[in-house]
């Protein structure tokens, strides 16, 4: 008893987390354009089984952020580390739903989803199964066929749902991945995501700018201010329990209450980042 | 605008060329005030072009020239596309080998194709050789400035994508680079089509001894109006077969192209 207790510590202090973002600042521009300090040192981390939502007006930098987790820019200062292993290159442990269309539009729905399995020497009979597979897992049976042009919004973001989960990846790195969808199909996808993650528990990092939905969805919820020199200025433990109906949680008082406590810190930024515009 | 149906619409079309024909036909045939408007000499009849195009057929002497024209029109855009994919590539992918030989590429580009007719015969001689390699100029720059363009352009969050999903730099040049360029292509197939049987005509025309530029060639040689008229027909009836040819070529290679809005 005594002896497992004590392994299972150490396993604990052991196991890093999944992404570590350790003073990691960016900018943008230089080499004879103006340099955009667009996020100030930070810290954050994301732990193997935690679904950590990110949420700031627009334009803070939370793309940013997640590009930086993702390998895709390299930080200003600072190291990104994925599961305690400084990150050299693109994080290949990450699936990324980006917020702008990725999906090639040469190819259908379904080879999208299956090219994610050939690229890694998998036979195309297999991966064009499992690629069917996911599409209906995501409600798009019937629409393997269809190019992403002959897709609304919505359904290609599913389609890049179904392409990043097929890897099975340990990070999944979410921008706005609800984005386009109305009020009612966010709540399905929303149920469907949590559906999928309670399978295996994946480490989440899922940047929205809507802040029920991130209440609603995440373990953890984080605040960005408004750029430039974005940071993070608010870090909320969501303690509502699962699993969780993606609507009706939204009527517990224990949401009104987490809701009302992280808005009001997230609406000084949001007029901030107006009032930069303005 | 709303559609026209089908058969009105061709009824309409052909009306023009009825139209067109009666015109030159009345010009050249019937004296009004004593002259012709459209004399003989100068501009023959559409019943003497129409039956010398007949005839052509009839004595089986058009499909050697046809044959030959065609032939170099393959061959010069083939060769075209295949020089053009291979250093749009190799352009878009090193950017230091752009930057010195833009200027060259530009200037080689800016330069009317026709004065090299000559260099070409003397270096290639007068047969199809000398026309393909007209024609060759001509698709190569117009395939090496789409694929250029095709690789350039790649949307990069598409790009971004593909990295994520682990493919290394040979994955992404096949179902990345290789299709985007492609495309930027065959959107310029009708072009690059076109362009080689413009070059293959305009090498016949200058100097040769088949094709249909030089049965256009030995006819005005002559002062065969009908003869040139004839050959222009055929011309033009062999460019609209070629063309829509590349259309529906075009439509099976890019499905996944979203349709131009209907207007
Ligand atoms: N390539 C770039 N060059 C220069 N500035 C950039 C570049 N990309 C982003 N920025 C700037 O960095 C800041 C953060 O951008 P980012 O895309 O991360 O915002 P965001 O929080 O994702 O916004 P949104 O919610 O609208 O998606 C913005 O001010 C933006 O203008
Ligand atoms: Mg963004």
């Amino acid at each position: 008893m005594v002896t497992l207790r004590v392994i299972d510590t150490k396993r604990d202090l052991v196991r890093a987390p999944a992404v570590a973002l350790d003073g990691v600042a960016i900018s943008y521009g230089g080499d004879g354009t103006p340099v955009y300090e667009a996020v100030a040192p930070v810290r954050l981390e994301v732990g193997e089984n935690e679904f950590l939502a990110i949420v700031g007006p627009t334009g803070c930098g939370k793309s940013t952020l997640l590009n930086a987790a993702a390998g895709l820019i390299r930080p200003a200062a600072g190291t990104v580390s994925v599961f305690g292993q400084p990150l050299a290159g693109i994080n290949g442990k990450a699936g990324y739903l980006f917020q702008q269309d990725a999906l090639m539009p040469w190819k259908t729905a379904r080879d999208n989803v299956a090219v994610a399995l050939e690229v890694a020497g998998r036979p195309r009979a297999e991966a064009l199964e499992k690629a069917n597979a996911l599409l209906a897992r995501v409600g798009l049976a019937s629409f393997g066929d269809r190019y992403p042009h002959q897709l609304s919004g919505g359904q290609r973001k599913r389609v890049g749902l179904a392409q990043v989960l097929i890897r099975n990846p340990k990070i999944l790195l979410m921008d706005e991945p609800f984005g386009p969808l109305d009020a009612q199909t966010r709540h399905i996808m929303g149920t469907l995501l949590l559906d999928l993650w309670a399978q295996d528990r994946k480490a989440v990092m899922f940047v929205t700018h809507d802040l029920e939905e991130a209440i609603a969805l995440a373990d953890r919820v984080v605040i960005m201010s408004a750029g430039p020199r974005a940071r993070i200025i608010g870090d909320h433990r969501i303690d509502l329990p699962r699993p969780r109906d993606v609507a009706e949680i939204r009527m517990e008082p224990r949401f009104h209450a987490l809701h009302r406590v992280i808005w009001n810190e997230l609406r000084e930024e949001v007029m901030k980042a107006y009032g930069a515009l303005g | 605008m709303t559609r026209i149906p089908r058969t009105r619409l061709l009824a309409l079309q052909a009306l023009v060329a009825v139209a067109a024909l009666l015109v030159w036909h009345v010009g050249a045939t019937v004296p009004i005030g004593g002259t012709y408007l459209l004399p003989k000499f100068f501009f023959s009849t559409p019943l003497d072009v129409i039956a010398r195009v007949w005839k052509m057929f009839a004595t089986g002497m058009i499909w050697k020239h046809l044959g030959i024209t065609l032939t170099e029109t393959i061959l010069a855009f083939v060769i075209g596309s295949v020089a053009g994919i291979v250093f749009g590539f190799w352009f878009a992918r090193k950017p230091l080998v752009a930057a010195v030989c833009d200027p060259y590429l530009k200037m080689a580009n800016a330069l009317p194709r026709v004065v090299l007719a000559p260099i070409f015969m003397l270096w290639l001689g007068l047969g199809i050789w000398s026309k393909v390699a007209l024609g060759v100029t001509l698709v190569f720059f117009i395939v090496f400035f789409n694929v250029y363009q095709g690789v350039r352009e790649v949307s990069p969050t598409v790009l971004a994508n593909a990295r994520m999903l682990g493919m290394n730099d040979r994955q992404l040049f096949r179902y990345v680079y290789w299709p985007s360029a492609l495309s930027w292509m065959f959107s310029s197939l009708h072009t690059s089509v076109g362009f080689a049987l413009v070059g293959a005509v305009v090498g016949e025309y200058l100097g040769s001894a088949a094709g249909l530029g030089y049965l256009i060639h030995q006819a005005e040689g002559v002062f065969d109006v009908t003869g040139v008229f004839a050959g222009m027909a055929v011309l033009a009836a062999f460019v609209l077969v070629i063309d829509w040819l590349v259309t529906i070529v075009e439509r099976r290679l890019l499905v996944w192209r979203p349709q131009p809005a209907i207007v």
